[in-house]
């Protein structure tokens, strides 16, 4: 068969014009053409390589910059906290350069003789317990409410906002008639104070900001000049003034019996910073929410609080939660700021660890914050995976 | 705006009257069960808190001997860890009862900020730290030398001032954190180090290799290193002074932790003064016959303390230099108890 099949639409025809018209319209084919494969350049993992890392001279250029950061960038991290790391030892001696060992990684055998000391601070050791009965009731609170499948939500709220903020503080602080002595905060440390302060700002931010966000798009000009001096006040100083105002200028105008506790001033300064943030992004989400929402709102006979509560907030909030993630973010990072006022979160835990002549070596300040940025990495990447989670949940109405 | 600083200033000037003024510290602290001690948040061998949470530190032994001459119980101190901007802060407003952390006393701070330095617990001063293959025996041999130092402090200046009071050139390399300093220095970026001299044996430790450092015997500044506490309260004022001069009496007459109960039957009369087998001089103090007796019991002597926390028996093993007793040719020297 030399006559070469016919391919192109022009080709058929004339060739279907070139038979005898009286038989009709026949096919010369009854099967279609098999396809023939892509070209060998766009297949295989050499066009996905191209594709996607060298598509123009700029791509190809980006790319071989970030490939070479990263490999500046990684084998170090993981020589020196892995490969050279020292996992045992009971001093300093454990993490020297000797002749038997010329590079020394991270000295994790400190983190490791440490880590009670940065999970509880002073906490007396015979009472730790209390902590760790603290971090699982949390834990179940927390889970309790997030996990959209978990049984009897309702009750998981009660319990998360009525019991366990009361349990927490027996629990901590102490309470001797049933058994509880007192604990004093000024011995409570580490990862225990920076999981309190973070849970009680994350915490109370969002009602109150809501609250304040809607104080300030209020008709009522007392509770909207209020509202608009508190976040304009409280978001126009550093946070470390008002940590620094509530712990050492406060106790001048207040006798010393009243002063209130320490941590309980850091607490309160946290919590009304980070509601005065949280007002502007709340008052984001309202300000984007159509007029026409709140006038079919009004129609249907709804009064103010229902109709925020029903109409708008749901629908304000769903568009805010990147910022109110955001703000919840950088509130976790903002707590180590309480060290100004002598509070000891975990990173200030860590500097003091470091500075013990016992664990005295080049490598202990890096090994300290390494551990530091784990630990804020681990929970800072699980609230920004939840939020992506929600927003993915939200973002299903929207398609239908 | 006006009216609000005027009252702001006078509710401030009220409140640090009303603090001053209190002059009944020892019975607030007694009522209260319990000595509020500003201390360090951190610094070698002065307050550091150990593995287990404790404070440890020659600071922190002085409050606990403080609470243990007033309860008998070394534990009943609750450390309020201060940064360096707020500790006269802390102290005038009443926040703490007494400042034990390394404040060097000079006369401004003696004179303006409403407080009384009670002693001296530490001579320190500034010294020089450098390679020992430098063959450098004085830092008057340091011309021309580059000289790591941390910012903005008075270490600084000290040095500015030595190197222009002996003529010699200098080049200072500076950083904003003393961790930067120690590590550029450890790098190979300047010739010396310079800090307090107890910062530099603390920062020798953290050297790739400390024993290729020597610190040089020069000390450049002084910088004497005491607790202290508020104007107007001459009784607690007295016995802040005097739990340090029985640390240095028990020293001096040789009463250790270990030896003090025994010492308890000695016939000298210097001992049996200070430990109150006779006289009353416990109570002129507003406290107990043997005050001296739980403080020696509970955190030993000056010497017992130093060793432990700073000397031969901690990592930092510095030596007694100008700490030693006076007659061991130092300068910690007490009055007697009589």
């Amino acid at each position: 068969m030399s006559e070469p099949t016919p391919t192109t639409e022009a080709e058929v025809r004339t060739e279907l014009a070139s038979m005898d018209p009286e038989h009709g319209v026949a096919y010369v084919r009854d099967v279609p053409v098999e396809s023939l494969p892509p070209p060998a350049g766009e297949t295989g993992a050499l066009a996905w390589l191209r594709r996607n890392f060298f598509a123009t001279p700029l791509d190809s250029a980006l790319s071989i910059g970030v490939i070479l950061l990263i490999l500046w960038v990684v084998p170090p991290i993981i020589k020196f906290t892995l490969i050279d790391a020292v996992w045992t030892g009971t001093d300093r001696e454990a993490c020297l350069v000797t002749a038997a060992r010329p590079e020394v990684g991270a000295c994790w055998a400190f983190v490791d003789e440490r880590l009670a000391y940065f999970v509880y601070g002073s906490y007396p050791i015979p009472e730790r317990w209390r902590v760790d009965v603290f971090f699982a009731m949390l834990a179940i609170g927390v889970f309790w409410l997030l996990r959209l499948s978990a049984p009897r939500r309702d009750l998981g709220a009660f319990y998360f906002f009525v019991i366990l903020p009361v349990a927490s503080y027996i629990l901590l602080k102490g309470f001797p008639a049933i058994g509880l002595p007192t604990v004093d905060t000024s011995l409570w440390g580490g990862i225990l104070v920076t999981i309190v302060v973070a849970t009680v700002g994350i915490v109370c931010s969002l009602p109150i900001g809501i609250l304040l966000a809607l104080g300030r798009r209020s008709r009522m000009p007392a509770v909207k000049l209020f509202s608009v001096i508190y976040i304009e006040f409280v978001r126009g100083v550093p946070l470390i003034t008002v940590l620094f105002m509530a712990s050492v200028m406060l106790p001048l105008f207040v006798p010393e019996a009243w002063s209130p506790d320490k941590l309980l001033r850091a607490l309160v300064g946290i919590a009304m910073f980070a509601s005065a943030y949280m007002a502007e992004v709340v008052r984001a989400g309202l300000q984007a929410i159509p007029k026409g929402q709140y006038e079919g709102a009004m129609a249907v006979g709804l009064g103010y609080w229902q109709m925020m509560r029903l109409i708008i907030l749901p629908q304000a909030l769903k568009i805010t939660v990147p910022n109110i993630v955001n703000t919840y973010i950088g509130l976790f990072k903002d707590t180590t700021l309480v060290f100004i006022v002598g509070i000891f979160d975990l990173l200030k835990t860590i500097e003091a660890a470091r500075i013990d002549p016992k664990w005295a070596t080049p490598v202990t300040s890096t090994t300290g914050y390494v551990f530091a940025a784990i630990f804020y990495i681990i929970f800072c990447y699980g609230m920004s995976r939840y939020a992506k989670n929600i927003e993915a949940r939200l973002a299903r109405a929207d398609r239908r | 705006m006006k009216r609000v600083i005027t009252t702001f200033a006078l509710a401030a000037a009220f409140g640090l009257t009303a603090a001053a003024a209190s002059a009944q510290t020892l019975n607030t602290v007694k009522s209260r069960g319990i000595l509020n001690c500003g201390s360090n948040a951190g610094l070698a061998g002065f307050g550091l808190p150990d593995a287990q949470g404790n404070w440890t530190g020659l600071d922190v032994d002085y409050c606990r001997a403080i609470a243990a001459a007033i309860f008998d119980d070394p534990t009943k101190v609750k450390f309020v860890p201060l940064t360096a901007k707020d500790r006269f802060t802390s102290l005038q407003s009443g926040d703490v009862d007494v400042l034990v952390r390394n404040t060097t006393w000079t006369s401004s701070r003696d004179t303006s900020l409403g407080l009384n330095f009670t002693g001296v617990n530490y001579y320190d001063g500034q010294g020089f730290m450098v390679r020992k293959s430098l063959k450098v025996n004085s830092a008057l041999e340091l011309n021309d030398a580059a000289v790591c130092v941390q910012q903005g402090t008075t270490t600084e200046l000290n040095l500015a001032d030595y190197f222009r009071a002996n003529k010699m050139k200098l080049k200072t390399v500076t950083f904003a954190s003393a961790d930067e300093t120690t590590k550029a220095y450890d790098a190979g970026r300047c010739d010396a180090f310079t800090t307090d001299a107890s910062g530099l044996y603390s920062e020798r430790l953290r050297l790739a290799k400390p024993d290729d450092h020597v610190v040089l015997p020069e000390i450049i500044s002084k910088e004497p290193l005491g607790p202290s506490v508020r104007h107007g309260d001459d009784q607690w004022f007295d016995i802040v002074k005097w739990v340090h001069f029985a640390l240095i009496n028990a020293e001096e007459m040789g009463i250790t932790k270990a030896n003090v109960n025994e010492m308890l039957k000695s016939e000298n009369p210097d001992v049996k003064r200070l430990l109150g087998t006779e006289g009353a001089y416990g109570e002129q103090l507003g406290l107990t016959k043997d005050w001296a007796v739980r403080i020696i019991k509970h955190v030993g002597n000056y010497g017992e303390i130093f060793e432990r926390n700073v000397g031969q028996g901690s990592p930092l093993k510095i030596a007694r230099g100008l700490n030693a007793l006076w007659t061991k040719g130092g300068l910690q020297y007490a009055p007697p108890v009589r």
